[in-house]
């Protein structure tokens, strides 16, 4: 008889030895003449289990993690193969795990527990369903669905799908339309776009396809950033396996419309996940924000209407298609319907990818999926929606996570990421890198961003040096507030948030010189 | 700069990635292979440095030339992104995530402990050209920082001990092809 050991592929697991406890689990079973059928799946999403070694059993599949390389041989001998719970690192049944347990999956109902490329795995999952439904309706049938279902932009705009499709549609047709995916996931504390792409990759083929039919687009383009090479790989992989099946291709599930995909890589630009500057990569240039309007969906790529969404807005479509757009707005609260891809990163004892409706409040996932900080030492803030958003103090914590409360703040929800620092970080340091990571990534088309930032960091040290303290404070604000309102778009714009969130919740942090690193 | 102007291959016993010098002939291959996609530049450029290991600046002439665009066009693009390098690395190349996650797990102590360790800042080379030290805004990793990476694999929870082993594993079988 064979057994089937699951041991995950995604970066996550691969980054923490994933690929030499597979080895050895195929070199032990070799020695013990036992017939074993290794899948590479993806991730749960449960990073601190990872690498999370999976064993099917007649009595369903038992997990073991986290399984260090060197814990291999002891796990076997234990009677892993069996799926023996005499050993420390056995979880058993894993999605009867609490963190999973409490989630709502809606987009993530998939990844860990499917080989990501194996196209009968999807469709046995449910896959498709949604675009065998959408390539059934009219194009606005399916825009229609879409606005039902209250879906807004994942990337963090937060704008209405819906509208942004609609938009699109409604220009002239026997033109060239595209769809783009925006997969520049650069926000860091954020790997939810990775999943999809590494874990998931069709549901991102399935809802970019129907796009193309909603808005009557035949080619499609996925713009992933360098950093994510195994994204590319699997995406590409992932398509090629499509087209044959014909889901990509000239007649899309044998309606007779065409749809075709291509990967393009970025080029290390945090600037190429603002929508306009990624379209400007795309066709082979510097990669400059553009004025708007005109609106990306009127002239977008190569000056034809674009739809421009994120992997996790697209992501969310094929549910949306398959259950009906009802179904995914009955999740969530007020305007923010549906599910939150929330990823707990930074330092944290429990981090990862967490799926929820909107409306849970920021403490409930720190407390009853976090599990408190890796060192064990409080809290002291929470920068939640990437690196050009707002460090939460703890009295801010019980805010619902919904666009708009979160807005009410300050604050925002962004891409969804939640960074995690202990009480030993130096939040002067933090304010002053918000500066600098926008001088260094900053397109340079605007002058508050470009020399604002630069500005911004030699203020925060004068002030971090004692020299005319109140004056330069003065001066901080007073450079905040141009950026905020003189630049072109959300970099420059937004660079400031976490500079003001310092300046209002933790001064005297900002006051004090700068703590040394030890080496 | 040209490839002349190169610091000294042979002393510090580097193999370009392609085992030669390139050629312009090489150039032409990649962009004339691409040349013909919507909006060509960046995979052409991706094209050329995964085969050479970098974007000679020679290699700007023949492309602005093929593509009908000004050479500064092209030069720009090459400059603007900071993938893109226009002289050789070292034997590995190291990136370490600089960003929010990373620093929340003491990413700053280890930037500073593998500068001292290698003697280098960002953007150079270690003077046995080992090491090319670089920055990088986020591996996607973020629930087990700090991150790095080395060659394109990425490592998490490094330590400056597991540095050390690392780094040591890396010289030492660079060393064992010679």
């Amino acid at each position: 008889m064979t057994t089937t050991i699951y041991v995950p592929c995604d970066t996550t697991a691969l980054s923490l030895g994933a690929d030499r406890v597979a080895k050895q689990l195929q070199n032990l079973a070799e020695l013990q003449g036992l017939d074993i059928h290794l899948v590479r799946n993806g991730s749960r999403g449960l990073f601190w289990l990872e690498p999370l070694v999976e064993v099917q059993t007649p009595y369903g599949r038992v997990a073991y993690g986290p399984v260090a390389p060197h814990q291999v041989e002891e796990l076997v001998v234990a009677g892993l193969f069996e799926g023996s719970s005499e050993h420390p690192l056995y979880l058993g049944d894993i999605e009867q795990h609490a963190y999973l347990q409490r989630q709502q999956r809606l987009t993530f109902a998939r990844i860990g527990i499917t080989d990501p490329v194996c196209i009968e795995d999807y469709i046995a999952h449910g896959g498709f369903a949604g675009l065998k439904k959408a390539a059934a309706l009219t194009p606005q049938r399916i825009v229609d669905e879409v606005k039902t279902s209250g879906l807004r932009g994942r990337g963090g705009a937060a704008f209405p799908a819906g509208i942004k499709w609609q938009t699109v549609l409604d220009e002239p047709h026997k033109q060239q339309k595209y769809v783009v995916c925006n997969a520049d996931e650069g926000d860091s504390g954020t790997f939810a776009d990775r999943l999809v792409m590494e874990c998931d990759p069709y549901m991102l083929i399935e809802g970019m396809v129907i796009a193309g039919l909603a808005v009557g687009a035949t080619l499609g383009f996925i713009y992933v950033r360098s950093e994510y090479l195994l994204s590319k790989k699997m995406l590409d992989e992932a398509i090629r396996r499509a087209e044959a099946h014909g889901y990509l291709g000239d007649n899309v599930c044998g309606n007779g419309r065409s749809f075709r995909l291509e990967v393009r890589l970025g080029a290390g630009a945090y600037i190429c996940g603002e929508e306009t500057s990624l379209l400007e990569s795309l066709e082979g240039k510097r990669g400059l924000v553009r004025s708007k309007p005109p609106l990306p969906a009127i002239k977008g790529l190569f000056g034809q209407p674009t739809v421009v969404n994120n992997v996790l807005s697209l992501s969310a479509v094929p549910y949306i298609m398959a259950h009906g757009g009802k179904a995914y707005a009955d999740y969530g609260m007020g305007r923010s319907l549906g599910t939150l891809p929330i990823q707990l990163a930074g330092n944290i004892k429990q981090g990862g990818l967490i799926e929820l409706a909107f409306g849970v409040t920021l403490r409930k996932v720190l407390e009853d999926f976090g599990d408190g900080t890796f060192t064990g030492r409080p809290i002291k803030a929470v920068q939640v929606g990437g690196p050009l958003m707002a460090y939460m103090p703890e009295e801010q914590w019980d805010t619902p996570m919904d666009y708009e409360a979160f807005a009410k703040l300050g604050a925002g929800i962004g891409h969804g990421g939640v960074v995690v620092f202990d009480d030993t970080v130096d939040m002067g340091e933090q304010a002053r890198f918000a500066m600098e990571f926008c001088a260094v990534e900053s397109c340079g088309k605007c002058t508050p961003c470009r020399i604002g930032s630069v500005r911004g960091v030699e203020v925060i040290d004068r002030i971090r040096a004692g020299e005319n303290r109140d004056s330069n404070l003065e001066l901080l604000e007073d450079l905040c507030e141009t950026m905020v309102d003189g630049s072109l778009c959300a970099m420059g714009g937004m660079t400031p948030f976490p500079v003001q969130s310092v300046m209002k919740h933790f001064p005297e942090d900002l006051m004090a010189s700068p703590r040394p690193v030890e080496a | 700069m040209h490839i002349s102007e190169r610091a000294n291959p042979n002393e510090a016993g580097v193999i370009p990635p392609d085992g030669s010098e390139w050629r312009p002939e090489a150039i032409r291959e990649e962009v004339a292979a691409l040349q013909h996609e919507p909006g060509a530049l960046l995979p052409i450029l991706h094209a050329i440095q995964n085969r050479i290991g970098y974007v000679p600046e020679g290699a700007v002439p023949i492309i602005a030339d093929m593509l009908q665009q000004t050479r500064a066009d092209v030069h720009g693009v090459i400059s603007f992104y900071h993938h893109f390098r226009t002289r050789s690395a070292g034997s590995n190349v190291l990136e370490i995530c600089r960003a929010e996650a990373c620093q929340a797990r003491g990413g700053r102590a280890l930037e500073r402990h593998v500068q001292e360790k290698l003697g280098v800042g960002y953007h150079q080379t270690t003077a046995d050209n080992e090491f090319t030290l670089e920055p990088v805004y986020c591996l996607g990793n973020c629930a087990c920082g700090p991150s790095i990476r080395v060659n394109n694999e990425t490592i998490g929870r490094v330590t400056p001990q597991t540095f050390d082993q690392l780094a040591d594993s890396l010289t030492t079988s660079v060393l064992q092809l010679k």
